[in-house]
């Protein structure tokens, strides 16, 4: 189809759509209205339950079998991120020691305030994952500032530093464990938002590493053999 | 009046379907998706606001019952969750269709094998 058919039929199906979106809104609760019956509940189920932050709560108490689900499609596509990242036939990948990859010329301030971050961001990492029960924040989140704390190494200084305090079998180990941790949580004792939490962060910070190390394995590593 | 607010979703999402119509590059449309998919987030978070009402968090304050919709903030993170890790994927693919067709625009990617 042309650039310019495919136009037209967008445009015949984004006004169908905004059409229904309008008719659909009319609707809605009044926008900002004190009208939330599911909200109601959940708080006070959430202050039964001894959890003051009550989005918390929700995801790993009130509605922990719909977590595990999400939880389970975020490993699923981690996972499939990493299959299509493999390298195929005509490819060789190169040892990570053999360039020194990296932003190339880091200046030294640069540096140090790469290297004085890493021990910041990741007790913050961990410090949100723990308080996820009490204060905004959980495993989801902490998770990521996680995986993405151990990335600073790569900004401060090259690959092969990065390459050398990532091993990645531990990380696959650690991102099934948890998988299995999370689904034992939920199904068999439900209502530890914590170890929930705990458990979510270790599969979220490592899926972020998981998957990270195979763009940059992409981007640096892979080269076509000719 | 106070339905005009709810606007604002649909044409986040139809920015973002337009932007994948006439995308000339399979990057763009992944990063187009995800516009198109944050106007769940917007839509989500709108249906829970609540007028002069906290957050639903109370480590440090009274509990009371004048918060937003906690349920939707739920649903807005899962969202948010599931959406990086979809992305992380099409990018993945992205990197193996332009090392196989050597080409990232949909145009140029007819038949299934060259």
């Amino acid at each position: 189809m042309s650039p310019r058919g495919r136009l037209i039929v967008f445009l015949f199906g984004g006004a169908g759509l905004a059409v229904l979106f309008v008719l659909a809104t009319g609707h809605l609760p009044d926008f900002g209205g004190s009208w939330h019956p599911y909200g109601e509940r959940t708080v006070s189920n959430a202050l039964l339950r001894q959890t003051p932050n009550v989005v918390s709560s929700i995801n790993f108490d009130q509605r922990a079998f719909d977590t595990l689900g999400e939880e389970l499609i975020l490993m699923a596509s981690a996972l499939a991120a990493v299959v299509v990242l493999r390298g195929v036939r005509a490819e060789q990948e190169e040892d990570a020691g053999a360039h020194a990859y990296g932003p190339a010329e880091v200046f030294d301030a640069l540096r140090i305030t790469g290297y004085l971050l890493l021990p910041v961001t990741l007790v913050a990492g961990v410090y949100i994952v723990a308080h996820g029960y009490l204060s905004p924040g959980g495993g989801f989140q902490g998770g990521i500032v996680l995986g993405s704390a151990i990335h600073l190494i790569y900004l401060a200084g090259d690959y092969p530093a990065l390459a050398r305090v990532r091993p990645v079998p531990m990380f696959e180990s650690g991102e099934a464990v948890a998988a299995g941790v999370f689904v034992l949580l939920a199904v068999a004792v439900t209502g530890h938002v914590t170890a929930m939490n705990a458990a979510v962060g270790l599969e979220v910070g490592c899926a972020v590493v998981l998957v990270l190390a195979r763009f940059f394995d992409q981007a640096l590593l892979v080269r076509t053999s000719s | 009046m106070s339905h005009l607010a709810y606007l604002i979703p649909a044409w986040i999402l139809l920015v973002g379907v337009y932007g994948i119509v006439t995308s000339r590059n399979l990057v763009h449309a992944v990063v187009c998706l995800s516009v198109a998919q944050s106007a769940t987030y917007v839509l989500l978070l709108m249906i829970g606001y609540r007028r002069h009402a906290t957050a639903p968090v109370f480590s440090d304050v009274k509990p009371t019952g004048n918060v937003v919709d906690p349920v939707v903030q739920a649903l807005t993170l899962t969202d948010i969750v599931v959406g990086a890790t979809v992305t992380a994927l099409l990018l993945a693919l992205t990197v193996q269709v332009a090392k196989r067709r050597g080409t990232v625009d949909p145009d140029r990617l007819r038949s299934l094998e060259p």
